[in-house]
């Protein structure tokens, strides 16, 4: 059956999911998903813990059978194997050797590619240039820093050149620096052609690396769209979060004749409006109140589209 | 998942990083396997073998050195499939890392169980020449075709390690294992003295165990002894390996591609 949303031709498009479900036992974690990512782009998926993101991305890489629907990779179905040989994989957890240096990690991954040890070697030395890991080939992995040990899992996802890259939370637990150089690499992969998919739970990060983000909960997809879209569909374009009111009475007071909405999370109130420069001038006025004047970022839209209750994992 | 598809150079790679490990740790793995065998049998073979004398009609440094050759491929391989590999399995991540490339879950399996048993090759042989040395071979011109018969014997206890390593909930439960079925099988397969000196019921028993089916081939081939039924216990071997490796491979499917 040829059916096409997105009107791409299909050529274009790398993922391809048709009512793809994911049962475990009774419960259902992904409740019937279409979507299509198309080359070349950075696409993200976001949601809140237990959201079906990391299942779908197993499904994607063949470590979880789908349960039903077509779910397909470069127009073959994501259970063939030998789409292996054009994806590459960063997980969620760490699982660099640990008895092997650096650069032998390399060599030994792409052992499993079964790619000649003359290319992997010249790859692997690429990849460490990629990845600022040269000084450190000969060290073991065990001494590096978290930051060092992301990077070099990102390049020995590179070891087989793929032409998708898919990655489950690239940054999490790493310091900013760490962060912004891996940002800087991961975009430099889309120069080059390739297509990533992420998960992230970093607002922040998705603004920085996604042209396309789905937000996910429950298994169902919230909404899809760039960043810019998504903000300009869900929120008003800045928001003042004012702490140092006492009631609702205050806060509706305080905005009088102004048209805001109001969002209160524990002792901050959250204004979203159209311009707020009325809101600052009397926030200024009142010396009782801290303010913080923003433009609206994903994250608001985030918070509103997945609510604001605390999530345990699933 | 179809545990025929099998590709060689797959399960090389898998082969191949084992063996990179150990290559590290080559000196302190080469001490235990000359190392244990030697003490076994210069305690055992010679102050045991001073009281004993002649086991089955041969000396009994001969007798035992066939026995623990066996005993020891049998621990090598155990301890690979349960230790080691339970460690790749859960603890490293390095499956899941396997498995993100073209390396499939049975051949990740397959690779296991065929580097556990080069592990007994490698403790085997060593034995073998340790035996050599204190007089526990006595035909070198068959003593020689012990060699292929180690792998094969690695393979039968390697497979249903891989097995235990796959259902096992964490490292104590492999206990069970040890208690069970690895210690009764040192014990009562006839690496210390004939099976037959067993009451019936418990001869029948060792005759299902491969440990037995593993000394049977492994001491004529070293002693003077006749080989009899040679092909029943290279099948019997083969069965372990075989049917464990099926078994291992659909249960690491299951806790793995889930």
């Amino acid at each position: 059956m040829q059916t096409n949303l997105s009107g791409d031709s299909d050529s274009n498009v790398v993922v391809r999911a048709r009512d793809v479900r994911k049962f475990f036992a009774e419960r259902e974690v992904v409740c019937g998903l279409n979507f299509d990512v198309p080359q070349g782009i950075c696409f993200g998926i976001l949601g809140p813990n237990g959201a079906g993101k990391t299942t779908l991305m197993r499904m994607l890489v063949g470590l979880s059978p789908v349960s039903s629907g077509e779910y397909s990779l470069f127009g073959q179905d994501v259970a063939d194997a030998a789409l292996h040989h054009r994806i590459g994989v960063v997980p969620q957890q760490d699982n660099l050797d640990p008895d092997f240096s650096v650069f032998k990690n390399l060599m030994v991954y792409a052992n499993y590619f079964s790619i000649d040890k003359d290319t992997a070697q010249k790859r692997a030395y690429e990849l460490l240039e990629f990845a600022s890991l040269s000084a450190r080939a000969n060290d073991g992995v065990m001494s590096l820093s978290g930051g060092m040990r992301r990077r070099l899992m990102i390049a020995r996802s590179l070891v087989n050149d793929p032409d998708l890259v898919v990655l489950d939370e690239p940054t999490t637990g790493l310091d900013p620096q760490a962060r912004h150089l891996i940002w800087q690499r991961l975009r430099s992969l889309k120069t080059r052609g390739k297509t990533l998919i992420l998960t992230t739970h970093y607002m922040e990060e998705a603004a920085e690396l996604c042209d396309d983000i789905m937000v996910l909960d429950h298994g169902k997809i919230l909404d899809r769209g760039t960043p810019r879209e998504l903000i300009n569909r869900h929120v008003e374009p800045e928001v003042v979060a004012i702490r140092g009111l006492n009631t609702e009475a205050d806060t509706k007071l305080l905005c009088a004749d102004l048209e805001v909405r109001f969002e209160q999370v524990g002792d901050t109130w959250f204004c979203y409006m159209q311009d707020a420069r009325s809101l600052v001038a009397r926030c200024a006025e009142d010396a009782s109140l801290t303010f913080i004047h923003r433009p609206a970022s994903l994250e608001d839209v985030f918070l509103k589209l997945t609510g604001r209750d605390l999530r345990e994992e699933a | 998942m179809d545990i025929l598809t099998l590709n060689p150079r797959h399960i090389w790679a898998v082969w191949y990083r084992n063996y990179l490990v150990w290559r590290k740790l080559i000196v302190a793995s080469m001490l235990g396997n000359f190392g244990d065998p030697f003490l076994y049998l210069l305690g055992l073979g010679y102050g045991l073998g001073m009281y004993i004398g002649e086991m089955g009609g041969i000396p009994y440094m001969a007798y035992l050195a066939s026995g623990i050759l066996c005993s020891s491929a049998m621990n090598t391989a155990t301890f690979e499939g349960l230790y080691s590999a339970f460690t790749r399995m859960n603890h490293q991540g390095t499956w899941e890392g396997m498995l993100a490339t073209p390396v499939r879950v049975q051949e990740v399996v397959a690779g296991e169980i065929v580097w556990a048993a080069s592990k007994s090759l490698i403790s085997g042989t060593a034995i073998l020449l340790v035996a050599g040395i204190l007089g526990g071979v006595q035909d070198w011109s068959t003593a020689w075709m012990a060699v292929p018969v180690i792998m094969l014997i690695g393979l039968a206890f390697a497979g249903p390690a891989l097995v235990i390593c796959a259902i096992a909930p964490s490292y104590d439960f492999f206990m069970y294992y040890f208690t069970l079925v690895v210690t009764p099988m040192f014990l009562f397969c006839g690496v210390f003295y004939p099976v037959d000196a067993l009451p019936e019921f418990v001869q029948w028993f060792a005759q299902v165990l491969p440990l037995t089916h593993a000394v049977q081939l492994i001491r004529p081939l070293l002693t003077e002894l006749p080989l009899v039924n040679p092909l029943l216990h290279i099948s019997v071997l083969l069965a372990y390996a075989l049917v464990g490796y099926a078994i291992a491979a659909n249960l690491a499917r299951k806790k793995l591609i889930r």
